[in-house]
């Protein structure tokens, strides 16, 4: 914990404070009182996601909802003509009015009225239309707004979803990732173990046929003559299971030396290379770029390698992290 | 100069806030005039069920004199009074109604103020919110004396106690909020009165290894003195201690003196002692690493200052706005109002070498300055000699009478009016906050 800047006589117990709440809302990114934390924390996410409130009959609405009718709205229309003024279904009125129509007729124009109240029903139909025409839009709109709100939302969670399985994925992903490099390193660690422990493993089993000089791939004679440490543990000291070998053992020092005389005779081919090198001060490398690398496992190449003592491996910064041999 | 301290229970082995605060006042003040405590024969603060003997017994050197209770506490009663009078518009007669449900009532206890407050020069009453101190500030209100001890919560709301306040001759207050709530809830800074406090005696010497060794407790702790309640904020103290035990400072336990009146959660890192005596309290102080007050309501810690006095950081509730104002004003320790609060200060407390001196010695400095006895005692009988003065003048208050007299009660129709707000409207009304000048 970072120490506060205190003076042990000025002890601002309000700045304490605020040095606190600062470091809290520095953890937290934002200051959610304890309430916010707890009604966050106790959402359960699968309640948003829970794939069975989605409808797959989704397109089948949007189509029904373009294609509905809707019920015929269809208002009451009236025609006027003069019988409506006059007119009445009471005889002694009906009587009445029609004598005194002269003297309705003398004060005012009916006839106006009626031709006025005739033109306002035909507005009226018209309005009738228009409003018929709105009304379904508007509805139709309504029933595809609700169905485009569930399109919305199912898309923001069907997104969502895909989104945490994105995540789990590649979590998966890293996770077997490491596992597989883990199994790798562990398995290369096994390998060295195994043949490197003395007396077991094949090293005891007599060695497989060595691979005629011939076919070894070219190794750069050290500078100065001398052997490189690959090459020169097989000439220095035999290999156990060549000194266990009585065909060998019987080979005379006439044979060997002639051997020696071939070698030298090979060897001058890539001296050019071989000097270069040494001029150069470089430590003795393997012509080929080729065969520096590890050699894949059951190469006869690499296993004669490995039975002379030269381990690639060995550079393998992956064996660091391998499992404790000891341990398996 | 004889003077009575009324309490609601009294006793040796009483260690609430409030009577322990009256019986620490009573013995200091004998040492400088003739004390007698009058009291009621209870001891349990939910029944006050009558559990020592009436009449005249010594405790520690002052007399007590104890009175019957007329009645138990019905706790249906006083919790359906409570409802309404907290919660309802409500009248006058209602809260009389309920003061007299909360008790403990002691007609005995008043009819002896009465007769014979002649005899003493001035009557100190303790707790405003208890049935003898408004019955008993009206019968003798020309000598009373009133420590409130109020904390903010409704009761302060209700019609009756502007007119406890405004009716004494004197306020002793445990702190500077304390008597902001009292002056705003009694619309007036005209009260005369002091922020006192209560002393302590601390121990020169305590022994922090005795403590270990006799409960075998190792380690750091930090210590919880108190009644073990959930209104004293104990139930949150135990979820933010369990919560956070992964970020607390490494070892850290939480150690619990007191009566147990919740269930204390089993967990290796939690310790319950129990109800222990002064000594063990003062050393299991001293061997603590801070001291924890969870308490939401305080009108004065007193075993905060102990801990101050001890050179212990406190770590208290920042929603208590008197131990959050004690905090600031001493220097000496931190406040929390949530988790994550409570685990940084904690952390802060314990691990920061600096802060911890700071505090201890700022504690040490204030204790002394503000709670030692001699100051106490001096403020306590400065205003003594001041009302003495008074009386001798002949002083006329407002009113053109001689002394303070308690505001008659309304009417018959008038304590029946349902005129009064609900406490808890008008408690919201009130100023908060920590006071820092």
């Amino acid at each position: 914990m970072a120490d506060f800047n205190i003076r042990t006589d000025a002890v601002d117990v309000e700045q304490i404070m605020r040095q606190i709440r600062a470091r809290i809302q520095a953890k937290r990114g934002v200051d959610y009182t304890e309430e916010q934390i707890q009604e966050l924390a106790n959402v359960k996410l699968e309640r948003f996601l829970d794939p069975k409130g989605v409808r797959s009959d989704l397109v089948e609405q949007f189509k029904r909802a373009r294609d509905r009718k809707l019920e015929p709205f269809e208002p009451q229309q009236y025609a006027v003509d003069a019988n409506d003024l006059y007119g009445s279904s009471k005889a002694p009125v009906r009587l009445l009015r029609a004598l005194f129509r002269p003297i309705l007729k003398m004060l005012m124009n009916a006839n106006r009225l009626v031709q006025v109240l005739h033109q306002q029903s035909e507005l009226n139909k018209v309005y009738e239309k228009q409003f018929h025409v709105l009304r379904e839009k508007n509805q139709q709109r309504d029933e595809v707004d609700t169905l485009y709100y569930e399109l919305v939302h199912n898309l923001v969670l069907e997104l969502t979803r895909v989104g945490i399985e994105n995540r789990n994925l590649k979590m998966r992903l890293e996770s077997l990732s490491s596992r597989m490099d883990f199994d790798e390193r562990r398995a290369r660690a096994l390998e060295t173990v195994v043949q490197y422990r003395p007396g077991t493993g094949p090293s005891r089993e007599a060695p497989p046929p060595r691979p005629r000089q011939e076919d070894r791939p070219y190794v750069q004679p050290p500078p100065g003559g001398g052997a490189s440490p690959a090459l020169a543990a097989p000439q220095a000291q035999p290999a156990a299971g060549e000194a266990g070998s009585g065909e060998q053992a019987g080979e005379s020092s006439t044979a060997r030396r002639r051997r020696r005389r071939r070698r030298g005779r090979r060897g001058g081919r890539g001296r050019a290379a071989g000097e270069i090198s040494a001029a150069d001060g470089a430590a003795p490398e393997i012509a080929s770029p080729a065969d520096s690398a590890t050699p894949p496992h059951g190469d006869p190449t690499g296993d004669a390698a490995m039975d002379e003592g030269f381990n690639n491996d060995e550079d393998d910064p992956g064996d660091d992290e391998g499992p404790d041999p000891s341990a398996q | 100069m004889k003077l009575a301290v009324v309490v609601q229970r009294y006793g040796a082995d009483i260690n609430g806030g409030a009577e322990l605060h009256a019986r620490y006042v009573a013995e200091h003040l004998a040492q400088h005039a003739q004390v007698e405590v009058l009291t009621t024969c209870a001891r349990d603060y939910v029944t006050w069920r009558d559990e020592y003997p009436a009449g005249i017994e010594q405790v520690n050197g002052v007399p007590v004199r104890r009175f019957r209770v007329d009645h138990e506490r019905d706790i249906h009663a006083f919790a359906r009074w409570s409802g309404r009078v907290f919660g309802e518009r409500h009248s006058y007669l209602d809260e009389l109604k309920w003061l007299d449900a909360e008790g403990p009532k002691s007609s005995s206890l008043l009819m002896h103020l009465r007769s014979a407050r002649a005899d003493y020069d001035y009557i100190i009453f303790f707790s405003y919110r208890y049935y003898h101190a408004y019955h008993g500030v009206k019968a003798v209100s020309a000598r009373a004396i009133l420590v409130p001890t109020a904390e903010r919560d409704e009761a302060i709301g209700l019609g009756i106690s502007p007119r406890i306040f405004r009716g004494v001759r004197a306020l002793m207050y445990n702190s500077p909020e304390e008597r902001r709530l009292i002056e705003s809830v009694s619309q007036t800074s005209d009260l005369p009165g002091v922020v006192v406090g209560i002393g302590s005696d601390i121990p020169e010497k305590p022994k922090p290894d005795r403590f270990r060794q006799k409960y075998g407790i190792t380690g750091r702790f930090a210590l919880y003195v108190g009644r073990i309640d959930q209104n004293k904020g104990c139930n949150e103290l135990f979820s933010f201690f369990l919560n956070g035990l992964q970020a607390l400072p490494r070892g850290l336990r939480l150690v619990l003196i007191g009566k147990e009146l919740l269930p204390i959660p089993e967990h290796p890192r939690i310790h319950h002692l129990g109800f222990l005596d002064d000594q063990d309290k003062f050393d299991a102080l001293a061997a603590a690493d801070l001291l924890l007050m969870p308490s939401y309501y305080e009108s004065l810690s007193m075993v905060a200052l102990e801990a101050w006095a001890l050179g212990k950081p406190v770590l208290a509730n920042g929603k208590c706005e008197v131990l959050r104002g004690q905090c600031i004003r001493s220097k000496a320790g931190l406040y929390y109002e949530t988790q994550a609060e409570f685990i940084e200060t904690l952390r802060a407390i314990a691990e920061s070498r600096r802060l911890n001196a700071a505090f201890a010695a700022n504690g040490r400095d204030f204790f002394q300055r503000n709670y030692s006895w001699p100051v106490i005692e001096q403020k306590y009988l400065d205003v003594l000699a001041s009302l003495k003065e008074e009386d001798g003048r002949g002083r006329l208050n407002s009113n053109g009478q001689r002394h303070a007299i308690m505001e008659p009660e309304p009417g018959w129709l008038g304590r029946r009016r349902k005129a009064l707000r609900p406490a808890s409207e008008v408690l919201g009304e009130l100023p908060s906050g920590p006071v820092l000048n």
